[in-house]
């Protein structure tokens, strides 16, 4: 029985072959545009993780602070929740660092008659703190100590990043709810297209005793192939624009920094059957209606 | 054959009415249909032959009464049994209903695919009709191709196919020659010989006539004995 629904449903694309391509290519196009949202989203929250990985908080301190209340600080600072460890870096070391960084120049620090450094503290944050929030928390506690002059964490643009990253997350998640809502509603209505042509042919086999399982089920397989299809094509299509375009970014900007990932196949997979889901909803609304009726 | 004096109801209809919005259809119908009756429905045009046809297989519902097949009363059944109740009915039609993409082969097959019955079954049957209504050479043919009596031919195979209790055949021969009309009632009294209760609408009197039967008379959506005719028809009247 399995079969012949199979079958039936495969003659049915081929006989309805133009309203059929109509939903196939809308269901693609619709899984192209969702799945480059999900391309975008999971490539841009890796290279904002590899970001955050090397995220630090440095910790100027006022000048001539005794060492021992600099030990003191720094034990408070090692005991504060999200902090992973503190450094020291005295104001000579933070000189060599600087030359040594500045190698061609530095021939322009020999006439320094004082180290204008600061010494510092270099906080690095725990994974599981690496909020932009909390990062934000511990650097104004940092910055309220009496022995702490000035508090940077270079990355600051990175916070504004993320809240933009956010609003892109929650427009990305209205988006896909738009596309999957607009290709059920598309499917639907190409099915009832095809449905209402076929309108003699569903009456002629209720009248000789079909049950409604009968007819709907071939729709549903027709359904669940459309989606199928759809979602294959419309992936094909991303990964051949993600080989131009990756190609592109990994000679530009991020050469060696990054690799950019095509979805996973888990993602693919998640991808194929929530496109067959739209395939069969589609279906199921068009046919619980006319057969209502 | 089933025993011409076996006289248990296959169908009954208890002071039947029924309505299109404020017009009356059908009015007080009371009837039995028996077992391996052959009964002809007939009565001018407009006077509710299909309507009463249509309430049997529940393409109508009736406005008030009741109406029972093979026991089952027919407002009580749930609208997920009403294929089932269809399996019991083989229907003809004047404009035979032939699914036009589909091969005579498969427009007979439906009606057992419909029905659940395994691909072996399906495929010894269907030839086995096909070649009682002289269409095997045409079962790979596409409804279009074929004469209306031809087509008349495939829908007959496709109502005994799954040998059904009952044969509905509105007007079966309507818009066939007398050729065609001829074959197509043969296979009717043919179905009716092996036990099948037949049922044809038709205002063809000469049909009636050639073919022999009970005839039931409607005028005006009631059914009328005074105005019948009995030497118009040549056999019983209800």
């Amino acid at each position: 029985m399995a079969l012949l629904f199979f079958k039936r449903a495969i003659e049915d694309f081929r006989n309805n072959r133009l309203l059929n391509v109509v939903t196939l290519l809308t269901i693609s196009l619709s899984i192209l545009i969702v799945s480059a949202f999900i391309l975008f989203f999971i490539n841009t929250s890796a290279i904002m993780n590899f970001w955050k990985t090397g995220l630090r908080v440095m910790a100027y301190l006022k000048a001539d602070i005794p060492r021992s209340e600099m030990l003191d600080l720094r034990h408070q600072i090692q005991t504060m929740s999200g902090v992973e460890s503190v450094k020291f870096i005295s104001k000579e070391e933070a000189l060599k660092q600087l030359k040594a960084q500045m190698k061609r120049q530095a021939s322009l620090f020999d006439n320094l008659v004082k180290n204008p450094l600061p010494d510092a503290f270099e906080i690095r944050m725990s994974a599981a703190a690496q909020s932009w929030e909390k990062v934000e928390f511990l650097a104004a506690q940092i910055e309220s100590m009496n022995e702490v002059e000035e508090v940077e964490y270079g990355q600051k643009w990175l916070g504004r990043f993320t809240q933009i990253f956010d609003l892109f997350t929650l427009t990305g998640y209205a988006m896909c709810t738009i596309f999957f809502m607009a290709a059920v509603f598309i499917v639907a209505n190409t099915i009832r297209l095809v449905i209402y042509s076929r309108r003699d042919e569903i009456e002629i086999m209720r009248l000789v005793g079909a049950a409604e399982r009968f007819i709907k089920i071939p729709f549903y397989i027709q359904g669940l192939l459309q989606g199928a299809l759809g979602a294959a094509i419309g992936l094909a299509v991303l990964f051949v624009a993600f080989l131009f375009i990756a190609s592109n970014i990994e000679q530009g900007f991020f050469s060696g920094l990054f690799n950019i990932q095509f979805l996973s196949l888990l993602i693919s997979g998640a991808v194929v059957l929530t496109s067959m889901l739209v395939g069969w909803l589609g279906s199921y609304l068009s046919l619980k209606q006319f057969l209502k009726d | 054959m089933i025993d011409a004096d076996d006289k248990s109801s296959v169908i009954r209809m208890f002071h039947v009415h029924h309505n299109y919005g404020t017009q009356k259809a059908l009015i007080d119908i009371t009837l039995d249909i028996f077992k391996n009756d052959f009964v002809f429905i007939t009565g001018p045009s407009g006077a509710g032959k299909t309507t009463l046809l249509k309430l049997l297989y529940l393409a109508e519902a009736v406005t008030e009464g009741q109406v029972l097949i093979d026991g089952m009363n027919l407002s009580r059944i749930p609208r997920k049994r009403v294929p089932f109740l269809r399996r019991k009915f083989g229907i003809i039609f004047q404009d035979y209903k032939l699914i036009a993409n589909r091969s005579v082969f498969d427009n007979v097959s439906l009606v057992l695919e419909a029905a659940g019955k395994k691909r072996r079954l399906i495929q010894k049957k269907v030839r086995s009709v096909l070649r009682l209504v002289g269409m095997e050479d045409r079962q790979t043919a596409l409804p279009l191709s074929l004469s209306g009596g031809e087509q008349q031919r495939v829908a007959v195979a496709r109502a005994i196919v799954g040998d059904p209790k009952i044969i509905l055949a509105d007007e079966p021969t309507g818009s066939l020659d007398d050729d065609s009309a001829g074959i197509v009632m043969d296979l009717l009294r043919g179905v009716h010989i092996r036990g099948t209760t037949v049922i044809i609408a038709t205002h063809d009197k000469d049909l009636i006539r050639k073919t022999g039967g009970r005839v039931l008379y409607l005028k005006e959506g009631r059914l009328d004995a005074s105005s019948f005719i009995e030497k118009d028809y040549g056999t019983s009247i209800f």
